[in-house]
């Protein structure tokens, strides 16, 4: 009798820890590669489009190349974020809802001073935005250390609630009074001058919100690898038992870990709505919370890999619109894909962390 | 060597780095209840492994009866009458006896049939078993008669068993050895490795001593004191650590009224403990696990905080402190747990230093690590305490449990403490280690520091403490001078506890 059996590995594997991302994608290629031919479509002109075109096709690369940092910049901003709390154990499945608060409450800071010419206009609204994300991730967070409810199921539901107040802000409070009763804000970025994200050099896709996902990459790193809160998050994910008994407060850690992550998600939130997307509309929010999972994963819950990882993602992003666009492929299947890569990344992570080994059952380790 | 079963001549196996076994040769005959002893890393479970087919060896031979014997696999040592009860049981919960029996089985009867058999089995080696019940349901004695069920039904010409005991009852350990000694005299060859020098020297007609994977020495154990294999093993002369009965100092720790709930279901309640520790004094608490030992420490860490009088150090109320200020106030602690409560597995020595030490070594200044200090104290303690790691960044987990100990008990003594408390400090740690961690102990309440040493080992606990006193239930008996005290007191002060709890039903249910 005899069975595929995994065998823990005494330590991770450091060759194939590093290795699996990589691997990961080549299999998402191979396996989407597939999926694409079934779906009628040929799989190496649809994984050209997605990955080669967008940076060095002549005719689109002018266009896709800016939108490469302006989609990864958000999702950098937010993985960052979660991946400190992913490292602890504290799992904040709600970023798109910090993310749409953010929007909501940097945009009507600005927008409560319509039409202000003011230079401190925009940095108040990047404060009122943070502060917003902020203020959503501590409801579950409140809730996890007061009455133990699960931060995952609490933070995924508040994004539902997140988006009805988006829709009723965006119809409502928010709505634009020279709009002709269309919903949706005042435009920031055409209309508000003051509170506009505007790009810093022209034609890159280079925003704040960029500048500010590369100083989260930076200081996340300084805290995970120098700071003592950094060692407190990975010691609580590896050791619960051993965090509490260094000391670490499990309420501390929640509260800190949820508020980052709601903080930078709330950043990347107002970066958007002043920037890319130019305002508050019902349809704003376009899953960047929920993407930036994947790429806090992908990118192993490192800063630097989180960076990496999020250009990556962007790529698909941005190739995959391209696909729809060019073969005419469903957007459903561009998702699929990016649910591919997450897959293919856990699965290969069993790989690091166990041996396979085919042989009889009994034997005990 | 012609009537051997087995015989094993010159075994060699190198892992990179390390010779596990080394020219190693002895035999076993028909009906021997044959012990291999050695300490951890002495290279006994890589034999059993060659044995059993699961390695294979780089040098040497196997007979049996006089053939080659080259296991290839289980398999094949299984049919060639070898069979093996391992530590750690490989049964499914969610199936009856039988079911996990017969998967295990490398050609299995129909299921009424094998029940039959388990059921005639058991009769005839006195292990009473019924084959349709649930595993989920029994005792780990229970489970490890499965296990050897499963083995018997095979005909075994040897049985090989690691650490049979580890997990037993004093009753089930009987049951167990009238069921090898049956075994024996019906012929059948046993292979039994374990610890516990006094089983050994009870159970066994033969033994074989590997040190660094090497044979140092063959006896039959019932002609050596457990001391005399103990110092077989270690290959040096035990040093039992001296013991000057000091003049106590000042009163250091407090403990008053000390009543905690049980942090989750399978807890236990501490129950208005009390004592008091002065300066130089070890004070031992004695006890079976399970009977509040781990909330006494936790109570005592400052993991779990208390009303603010029931824990006093130096008469300043602490009981509301958590972990680290109570030791920048001087009082420090090491769990039992080794893995995943006194040390994070996957974290360097260097990380796990800053564990504990961040405080009282100041490894941080304004919140950021100064890792090249925590290296060094790291560094400090495995030169300190000789724990035998490649270097600073190797993971805790890697180590063997009595380095691992060493460390984290090293790791508290370098840093100065006042009151130290230690929770089953040498549980699964070889004899030259153990004995060096309680020296350590000893040396520091010399040095005018109080230890609190919870034990579940009385001979430890006889020999380090001043005063001795047992836990039970949550409750603690009053502390009473070590000197003199015997081991049939100590266990009187455990019932004694007992008889309190059983005057409250009511709570007994609760």
């Amino acid at each position: 009798m005899s069975l595929i059996r995994l065998e823990k590995r005494p330590a991770p594997s450091r060759l194939l820890s590093g290795l699996t991302p990589i691997l990961a994608v080549i299999a998402t290629m191979f396996a989407g590669g597939i999926m694409f031919a079934a779906l009628g479509f040929s799989p190496f002109e649809a994984i050209r489009i997605i990955f080669w075109d967008p940076l060095f096709d002549p005719q689109f690369g002018p266009y896709s190349r800016p939108q490469l940092l302006v989609k990864a910049g958000p999702l950098i901003l937010i993985a960052t974020g979660l991946a400190l709390g992913f490292r602890a154990g504290i799992w904040n499945i709600g970023a798109e809802g910090q993310y749409i608060m953010g929007a909501i409450v940097g945009a009507g800071a600005g927008l409560a001073f319509y039409p202000s010419e003011s230079f401190l206009i925009f940095p108040f609204m990047v404060l009122a935005g943070a502060f917003g994300g902020w203020a959503w991730a501590m409801i579950p967070a409140i809730l996890k250390t007061r009455f133990g409810t699960n931060e995952i199921l609490v933070s995924l539901m508040l994004v539902y609630v997140a988006e009805n107040i988006l829709a009723s802000v965006s119809s409502g409070l928010l709505r634009n009074p020279d709009g002709m009763g269309f919903p949706g804000s005042r435009n920031l970025r055409r209309d508000f001058p003051a509170a506009s994200n505007t790009e810093i050099f022209a034609d890159t896709g280079m925003h704040w919100g960029v500048v500010a996902a590369f100083i989260a990459v930076i200081l996340a790193y300084v805290l995970m690898s120098r700071h003592k809160m950094g060692f407190s998050i990975r010691l609580a994910g590896e050791a619960p038992r051993a965090a509490r008994f260094a000391g670490v407060s499990p309420a501390r850690l929640i509260i800190f870990c949820l508020g980052t992550a709601g903080a930078l998600a709330g950043l990347a939130g107002l970066f958007e709505v002043s920037g890319p997307a130019g305002q508050i509309s019902i349809d704003f929010n376009t899953g960047y919370g929920f993407t930036a999972i994947i790429v806090a994963f992908l990118g192993r819950l490192h800063p630097v890999g989180i960076l990496l990882a999020g250009l990556l993602m962007a790529l698909t992003y941005i190739g995959g619109e391209l696909a729809q666009l060019m073969l005419g492929m469903p957007a459903a299947a561009i998702q699929l894909f990016q649910g591919m890569l997450l897959f293919f990344l856990l699965a290969m992570d069993v790989f690091a962390n166990y041996r396979v080994r085919i042989g009889t059952p009994e034997i005990a380790k | 060597m012609t009537d051997a079963y087995l015989a094993i001549d010159g075994l060699t196996k190198a892992y990179p780095g390390v010779v596990a076994n080394d020219d190693v040769s002895f035999a076993i005959a028909p009906g021997q209840i044959h012990a291999l002893l050695g300490e951890n890393g002495a290279g006994k479970s890589t034999l059993v492994k060659m044995i059993y087919g699961l390695v294979k060896p780089d040098k040497g031979q196997m007979r049996v009866n006089g053939t080659p014997f080259e296991p290839a696999n289980p398999h094949a040592a299984r049919g060639a009458g070898v069979a093996m009860v391992f530590q750690h049981f490989s049964l499914f919960d969610a199936l009856d006896v039988s079911e996990n029996i017969a998967l295990g089985m490398d050609n299995p009867p129909p299921m009424r049939e094998l029940a039959q058999r388990i059921t005639d089995v058991s009769e005839a080696y006195g292990l009473p078993l019924d084959p349709t019940r649930r595993v989920g349901d029994l005792s780990a004695g229970e489970r490890q008669r499965v296990e050897i069920i499963r083995c018997l039904l095979q005909n075994p010409k040897l049985l090989v068993m690691d650490e049979p005991t580890s997990v037993l009852t004093p009753q089930e350990v009987e049951i167990l050895f009238k069921t090898l000694n049956k075994l024996s005299d019906e012929g059948t060859a046993i292979l039994y490795i374990s610890h516990k020098l006094e089983e050994i020297r009870a159970l066994c007609d033969h033994a074989t001593v590997l040190r660094l994977g090497k044979v140092v020495g063959e006896c039959n154990p019932r002609e050596k004191s457990a001391r005399e294999l103990a110092e077989m093993m270690v290959g040096q002369t035990l040093h039992t650590p001296s013991r000057d009965y000091a003049e106590p100092g000042d009163v250091l720790l407090t403990v008053e009224g000390l009543t905690l709930a049980p942090a989750n279901e399978f807890g236990t309640r501490l129950r208005d403990v009390a004592f008091e520790l002065r300066a130089g004094e070890v004070l031992g608490i004695a006890g079976v696990a399970g009977n509040g030992q781990d909330e006494l420490l936790a109570a005592l860490s400052g993991e779990r905080t208390t009303k603010p009088d029931a824990v006093r150090l130096k008469g300043i109320p602490i009981g509301r402190h958590g972990p680290n200020a109570r030791r920048a106030a001087g009082l420090l602690a090491a769990p039992e747990e080794r893995l995943g409560h006194a040390a994070a597995p996957e974290m360097s020595l260097t990380e796990n230093a800053l564990l504990t030490g961040d405080i009282r070594e100041q490894l941080t200044t304004n919140g950021f690590v100064a890792w090249s200090k925590a290296r060094d104290f790291a560094g400090k303690v495995i030169e300190a305490f000789d724990v035998r790691t490649p270097g600073t960044e190797t993971a805790a987990g890697a180590l063997s449990g009595g380095n691992l100990q060493k460390f984290v008990i090293g790791r508290e003594i370098l840093q100065r403490p006042e009151v130290l408390v230690v929770n089953q400090p040498t549980w699964g740690v070889d004899a030259s280690a153990a004995a060096a961690i309680r020296q350590a102990l000893l040396d520091l309440a010399a040095q005018g520091a109080g230890v609190v040493c919870i034990s579940q080992d009385l001979d430890e606990l006889m020999e380090i403490s001043d005063r001795i006193s047992a836990l039970t239930e949550g409750r603690m008996a009053p502390p009473r001078p070590a000197k003199g005290i015997t081991i049939e007191e100590i266990g009187l002060m455990m019932g004694g506890a007992h008889d309190m709890h059983e005057a409250h039903p009511e709570e007994a249910n609760a």
